[in-house]
């Protein structure tokens, strides 16, 4: 059986879904708990001129 | 002066004044040809007074002049400060507000002259879509430069979205414009019929899904926090909620073809992704709205948390219209009527405007160095006649819009139509002076605002202490 175009079209729609649900499993995992929580504190935190440090400022790890 | 250790304010500052003046100006040009579908004799018989010329300039102003620059503003204040870091290049960035401002000006000129490509929210001529390309390629290299460069590991939800407004537009806006030219001021679409109606609508619902979501949803991720003072109430929705609006909204476009020569099956597939849309669309409201749960009572004397919040209010109301009338069925009696208008209202007063004018509210003070707007009792003002107004518009034209429907489909007996198509004009007459009313309440209050803001960077003292203490 060879494959036509339509089946690379299914087959493309099933990886996309696939896909998301990944995204969803990922963000939902609670490794990313501590690390979202920072990233959701961004804007209250937030300095009132750049910084200068050349580093990007690294949260734990 | 120019140096990294302060924020390019400037951009923000130019943006977010002309956000104000064109408010002004597209809402004006709104109002009045509202006016004349009440009173058509206001064209005066001029043909660049006429509806149909100044229809195009009152949807280009509000929403590239009025929205867009909202997005640049807000854009450009956002992501300096999520990344904590200057905008990646001063130049660049002024020449997007006055490549911006000049785009505006030629479609201000052009339109009323009735130079259209006769897109819908593509009108503009070829010379001046590659200006608007070459000027959108600098805004994506200032804003992607930016978040290169940032000072902080993680890239904040809001810039997210932002990007992915930026980066579809630029797409949409080169694939749906590809038209070949026949002289200074006429080009012709290189797409045929059918496919060409396609493409135009993969434009068209994507510039709602991309220019008039993603980029406010950038907003919303930043001033809410940022006024409640209280983090995003969930991160991890935000990152779900952007990955499925961004892969759903793509898809919608077909509904604005329904019953058309378009295939069956691209109408179908547009109808459930439209119904699909529904669930990252009241993800991210809610998303919004929780942000603030435990402090409700903050609402109670914030108007720019009153824009903010009921500005999502709107988003989720037209949110479940809209796939609600993507449906063929309810589309049937829908489409070519004034609830289509009534639709886009909710979005674009309700959504889009209140959003844009809490945020820009928020703005002001900070980019001119005052502690607050001069008046919070004309904030409060503005809110309560901005709501006013949406409300009168979109209940008149839901009315008007689903009679328009039943007396064009009604039949009689032997089969002959029921009404002629003057009857039903006759019959919406009371509802377009009511949309009339509720336009012209909604640009009062961007007077109030222009006002205010005159007063606040002009640095009148703050007109009464005690009236931002109880108000």
């Amino acid at each position: 059986m060879s494959m036509d175009l339509n089946d690379i079209r299914a087959w493309y729609t099933l990886v996309l879904f696939v896909t998301f649900i990944g995204i969803w499993a990922w963000a939902w995992s609670g490794k990313r708990k501590a690390r979202f929580d920072e990233a959701a504190r961004l804007p209250l935190e937030e300095p009132e001129t750049p910084r200068t440090d050349k580093n990007k400022g690294d949260h734990h790890e | 002066m120019d140096t990294a250790d302060t924020y390019n304010y400037k951009v923000v500052r130019q943006f977010a004044v002309m956000t104000i003046v064109w408010g002004i100006v597209g809402m004006a040009v709104g109002v009045y040809i509202a006016a004349e579908l009440v009173w058509p004799q206001l064209n005066f018989d001029i043909p660049w007074l006429t509806f149909s010329r100044l229809r195009p300039l009152h949807t280009n102003a509000v929403i590239f002049a009025f929205g867009g620059s909202a997005l640049f503003a807000t854009s450009y204040y956002v992501v300096q400060r999520t990344c904590q870091t200057r905008l990646f290049s001063d130049g660049l960035a002024a020449f997007t507000f006055w490549g911006w401002q000049l785009i505006i000006v030629l479609a201000a000129v052009t339109l009323p002259l009735g130079i259209t490509s006769s897109k819908e929210y593509a009108e503009l001529e070829w010379p001046i879509d590659l200006l608007i390309a070459v000027v959108w390629v600098a805004y994506a290299i200032v804003f992607f430069g930016t978040i290169v460069k940032r000072k902080v590991s993680h890239i904040y939800v809001a810039n997210w979205f932002y990007g992915a407004f930026i980066l579809t537009i630029a797409v949409l806006h080169i694939f749906n414009n590809l038209e070949v030219p026949v002289s200074l001021t006429k080009s012709y679409s290189i797409y045929p019929g059918a496919i060409d109606a396609m493409v135009q609508w993969w434009y068209g619902h994507n510039a709602v899904g991309f220019f008039l979501t993603a980029g406010f949803l950038g907003m919303m991720y930043y001033f809410i926090p940022k006024q409640a003072n209280r983090p995003v109430y969930s991160y991890r929705l935000s990152v779900v909620h952007f990955w499925a609006l961004i892969s759903t909204y793509i898809w919608a476009g077909p509904h604005h073809l329904h019953y058309t020569a378009l295939p069956d099956w691209a109408q179908s597939l547009g109808m459930v992704f439209s119904l699909i849309l529904l669930a990252p669309s009241w993800g991210g409201m809610i998303n919004g709205m929780m942000t603030l749960s435990g402090a409700w009572h903050k609402l109670r004397d914030d108007p720019i948390l009153k824009f903010l919040i009921v500005s999502l209010s709107f988003y989720g109301m037209s949110t479940f219209e809209g796939p609600m009338m993507s449906i063929k069925t309810v589309n049937s009696l829908s489409h070519f009527t004034d609830w289509t208008i009534g639709h886009v209202h909710s979005g674009a007063l309700g959504w889009v405007g209140l959003v844009s004018i809490g945020s820009i509210y928020f703005l002001i003070p900070k980019l001119f160095g005052k502690e607050r707007m001069y008046s919070v009792k004309a904030m409060e003002t503005h809110f309560w006649i901005a709501t006013v107004g949406i409300v009168l518009y979109i209940a008149s034209m839901w009315i008007s819009g689903v009679m328009q429907g039943l007396m064009w489909r009604a039949v009689n007996d032997d089969g002959t139509l029921t009404y002629s198509f003057v009857e039903s004009l006759k019959a919406m007459y009371p509802y377009y002076f009511v949309r009339f009313l509720g336009g012209t309440l909604f640009l009062t209050g961007m007077f109030i605002m222009a006002w205010n803001a005159w007063k606040t960077i002009s640095g009148a003292t703050p007109a009464a202490a005690t009236a931002t203490q109880s108000a």
